[in-house]
């Protein structure tokens, strides 16, 4: 029986279901509470910090030498910053953690902190990117001149002549707001000092608990093995939770100073406002097209702005860096002169959220694509139509090597299941009636699946990458598979039953997939950038097929056969073309209880372990959305949205489908909803979900998905990865909807999230009503 | 504000008798007093519904609520939703639509959906996605959500419609 490709319900959902999952804050009973009090503002110098009587206060002063963290990229144009972790003479951004309280209780230590003064010299701050690159402007770091910590170049072909020899030149500069992951379950520790052994258990909300033990441990200056890090059931993570915060190093360094366990559950004030954000980011693009719509050459200017300082380990070069190298998109073209700078400022830091910079990207370039359509006369599908990648592979101008993917066929798929024709015609005949309907076409790869081949050229000090497992079968034949991998609701441990039981002959409910402990797992890098399928899958695959080897080898012994011929299935080997067979598990029982028997496998027993480490792989997809623009409140209603998506091979595909759904609607959030504002002195307007504005089951409609597979190398699995693609790919089509729909205005949207006042400034602003 | 009352209420068919201050709110009440942690906090200001619970048979925030309102209420939670072994059909329904990834707001989606098929199996699908929206969800995209309770409403129509529950 094969069990890849099967919809099997996850193994993972009847504890959570019973409300029997156990969330960091579920284990914080019994610990001391700690409560971080935090700068009210911006920028400031630090006079002093008072507090009552008996707190158990601690201050930067107290932390003594634990180390700030300040991870490196290792280029030349690159500025450090270091982040305390407890500000101790500046503050740099509203919500940055100044001291903490324990107490008995969450009350009681909120009461406390409340009661905590902290005396600051308030400056003025720079918050977005005007104030930041203004000349003369205050620099938020010293260092850091111009309030710049990346400024980095790329420029392939030649970028002159192709703009020179242009028929159309299409120039905007695209803005995405500021936006938050909004992790359902926000971020949290428990940890808990073990007098016997010295050691200290973190229970922390994250998705890479082995980064967190070495950050943590080079920070405190501890061995690493005194240290455990555990990541319990987590509540959603999206990228927010790779980063290393202060609040985890201070809870153990808390926990190890004072000998005891204590807590720390964020609050939703502080995840909106001192955890980190996202997507802002402005791209000033040009594009050169000959008359027959062809681009010719991209120039462009991205500014990404990553607030106060820079994310360990993954470092503030994840959003510009990803916005230089990535830009191009499925497209060829000739020459790509680009300039990418991390802009620093008063404001909270940045880490990766879901599709990291792509958002912002991909629905620049799909603009692009489709004013230059409109310039040349050209349909939005035609000009993508001699634009896009067709033979593979295809070495992108920044080098990116493009394996097999279907580009073009998901295009022509989607356009033909929302008959384009026909909505065109629906179309016309609603703007007669003051209707205005729109379509929209984003096409786009999502990069997936890249270990250290890829994060080496990143030139990070920390160089992420492979995934290892360590699989064992016990006597009682069931197996386990320790992944250096972290899920945290993406039903990785059922899909990998599923992968492990196909290469290994037993079915998936013999398997338990481990993750989250650094005491029970190998070294891994954790859950994100659509890696985990992909990587942990291909280590699973490659010591699935030691494993078997060791499995033929006690089979063909204990049934006196070859080892050619045994072949296990649904966990029975048997000895082909005869009914000699023996289950799996009494071939387990007999490799362990009687292993003198078998000294071929005495050296590893029924154990394997491998790595996989790819270069990686792409997905694609092409997603369509029909709005409709409401032009006296500005509303617009999604009436339709189709993806076609080519992820390979599908391990699970109700898993699949449920990665896109989530995905489009947090692309559908950054589209039209979310946005985290400051006000000019550097304080968050949007400290809560009333303000915060995550949508809900009345704004996001049914998806419509449909599958293409192409099957690659690049991949030992053929599994592609799918994580981030629906949140990609989803603004494009969604920005370029809206502007189909305002057309007759003359208006086209070069921001996001385009709100209803947006809309209604930009109608009041193109005069008069269509024609 | 921190002189502690007496109070008690039923959770799940169980009596409970806590000593509280009055501030606390209902949601750390059933977590930290009585251990049912099933009952997520999500942004304790009452927008994500992850918190919700019944009282009296109808959905509310156990974050917005103090625990002293309750006094002599009926409560249930996550934790009561199951029969011994047999799942909810609304846990079942989840469980085989793929109605939640990371699982932190399905508790509250649960209790949410069964305050309202409990009350109303024959709700239409526009209105039930309107009721729905109460809560958020940050892994789903909410389709699943919405098949997993139209699937559950459709299976507890069955219900005999007396039956106390």
């Amino acid at each position: 029986m094969r069990w890849v490709g099967r919809r099997l319900p996850r193994y993972e959902d009847p504890v959570l279901l019973r409300g029997d999952g156990r969330y960091v804050a579920d284990l914080a009973r019994g610990a001391r509470i700690m409560r971080f009090v935090r700068s009210p503002v911006a920028r400031g110098r630090i006079l002093g910090i008072k507090a009552p009587p008996g707190t158990q206060l601690i201050t930067a002063a107290d932390l003594g030498d634990v180390k700030p963290m300040c991870p490196r990229l290792l280029r030349p144009d690159y500025v450090p910053i270091a982040q305390p972790i407890l500000a101790g003479e500046r503050v740099t951004h509203v919500g940055e953690p100044i001291a903490v309280v324990i107490a008995d209780t969450a009350a009681a230590a909120e009461d406390l902190a409340e009661q905590v003064e902290v005396e600051i010299e308030a400056e003025t701050p720079v918050v977005d990117f005007d104030q930041a690159l203004a000349p003369g402007a205050p620099l938020v770091h010293g260092a850091a001149a111009n309030n710049t910590v990346i400024d980095a170049s790329i420029e392939t072909g030649d970028i002159a002549p192709a703009f020179a020899s242009a028929q159309q030149i299409v120039e905007f500069t695209f803005e995405s707001r500021r936006q938050s992951a909004m992790p359902l379950e926000a971020r949290g520790a428990v940890a808990a000092f073990d007098p016997a052994t010295g050691r200290v258990t973190l229970t922390a909300s994250t998705q890479s608990p082995h980064i967190m033990r070495t950050g943590i441990a080079d920070l405190l200056g501890m061995p690493e093995s005194d240290l455990r890090v555990i990541a319990p059931d987590v509540g959603g993570g999206f990228g927010q939770k790779t980063a290393l915060i202060p609040e985890y190093v201070v809870a153990v360094w808390a926990a190890r100073q004072f000998g005891c366990t204590v807590a720390w559950i964020e609050d939703r004030l502080e995840n909106l406002t001192a955890s980190a954000h996202s997507r802002d980011q402005r791209l000033t693009l040009r594009g050169a097209f000959d008359s027959a719509g062809k681009l010719l050459a991209v120039d462009a200017d991205s500014l990404c702005n990553i607030g106060a300082y820079s994310i360990y380990p993954i470092t503030c070069g994840v959003e510009p860096l990803m916005a230089m190298t990535e830009l191009p998109g499925p497209y060829a073209l000739g020459a790509y002169r680009v300039r990418g700078r991390a802009v620093t400022t008063n404001t909270c830091p940045m880490a990766p959220y879901r599709g990291v910079s792509r958002p912002v990207i991909t629905t620049a370039i799909e603009r692009l694509m489709d004013c230059a359509a409109e310039r040349l006369g050209l349909d939005p599908l035609e000009i993508r139509r001699r634009n896009l990648i067709a033979a593979f592979p295809h070495t992108s101008p920044t080098g990116l090597v493009h394996d097999g993917g279907t580009y073009r066929e998901a295009m022509e798929m989607a356009a033909t299941l929302v008959d384009v024709a026909g909505f065109r015609a629906r179309q016309q005949a609603a703007r007669a009636e003051g209707r205005y309907l729109g379509i929209g076409f984003s096409v786009f790869s999502e990069r997936t699946g890249y270990g250290t081949p890829v994060f080496s050229a990143r030139k990070m000090e920390i160089t992420p990458g492979f995934e290892r497992v360590e699989l064992a079968m016990d006597p009682s034949g069931f197996v386990e598979a320790r992944i250096g991998a972290s899920p945290h609701g993406q039903g990785l441990k059922t899909t990998l039953a599923q992968l492990l039981a196909d290469e290994l002959g037993v079915t998936p409910d013999t398997i338990r997939v481990i993750a989250g402990d650094t005491d029970r797992t190998p070294y891994g890098w954790g859950t994100f950038a659509s890696r985990a399928a992909v990587i942990a899958g291909g280590a699973c695959k490659l010591a699935a097929v030691k494993l078997r080897e060791r499995l033929n080898e006690v089979a063909a012994q204990t049934l006196e056969a070859a080892v050619a011929d045994i072949e296990i299935n649904d966990g029975r080997a048997a000895v082909r073309g005869t009914d000699l067979g023996i289950a799996v598990p009494q071939l387990a029982r007999a490799a362990y209880h009687e292993s003198h028997r078998f000294p071929a496998i005495v050296e590893t027993g029924l154990s394997a372990v491998a790595t996989y480490d790819p270069a990686g792989t792409f997905s694609n997809a092409c997603h369509v959305a029909i709005v409709e623009v409401d032009t006296a409140t500005g509303q617009i209603a999604i009436e339709r949205f189709v993806i076609v998506e080519d992820a390979g091979v599908l391990l699970n595909p109700t898993i699949v489908e449920g990665q896109i759904h989530g995905g489009v609607a947090q692309g559908i959030a950054n589209a039209l909803y979310e946005e985290v504002v400051y006000d000019e002195g550097g304080n968050i307007l949007t400290g809560s979900l009333a303000d915060y504005l995550v949508p809900t089951m009345a704004e996001i409609p049914d998806l419509e998905i449909h599958h293409l597979e192409t099957i690659t190398d690049a991949s030992i699995t053929g599994v592609k990865g799918v994580g981030e693609g629906g949140a990609i790919g989803a603004p494009a089509a969604i920005l370029n909807a809206v502007s189909d729909a305002l057309s007759p205005f003359g208006i086209g949207i070069f921001e996001m999230p385009i709100t209803p006042q947006r809309i209604l400034q930009l109608l009041r602003e193109h005069r008069g009503p269509p024609q | 504000m921190t002189d502690k009352m007496d109070i008690s209420f039923t959770v799940n068919g169980e009596t409970r008798s806590i000593r509280v201050e009055p501030r606390r709110t209902l949601a750390d009440a059933l977590r930290e007093d009585c251990g049912l942690t099933g009952t997520h906090l999500g942004c304790e200001h009452g927008v994500c519904g992850a918190c919700t619970v019944l009282l009296d048979g109808k959905p509310v925030r156990s974050c917005l609520m103090f625990a002293v309102q309750t006094e002599g209420a009926q409560l249930r939670t996550v934790e009561g939703l199951a029969e011994g072994g047999k799942l909810h059909p609304l846990q079942q329904a989840f469980w085989d639509n793929h109605g939640l990834q990371c699982g932190f707001c399905t508790p509250g989606f649960l209790m949410l959906a069964a305050g309202i098929l409990e009350n109303n199996p024959d709700i239409g699908e526009a209105e039930l996605r309107e009721a729905l929206s109460s809560n958020l969800c940050r892994c789903t995209g909410y389709q699943n959500i919405l098949k997993s309770v139209l699937a559950a409403a459709a299976e507890m129509r069955k219900w005999p419609r007396s039956a106390d529950r």
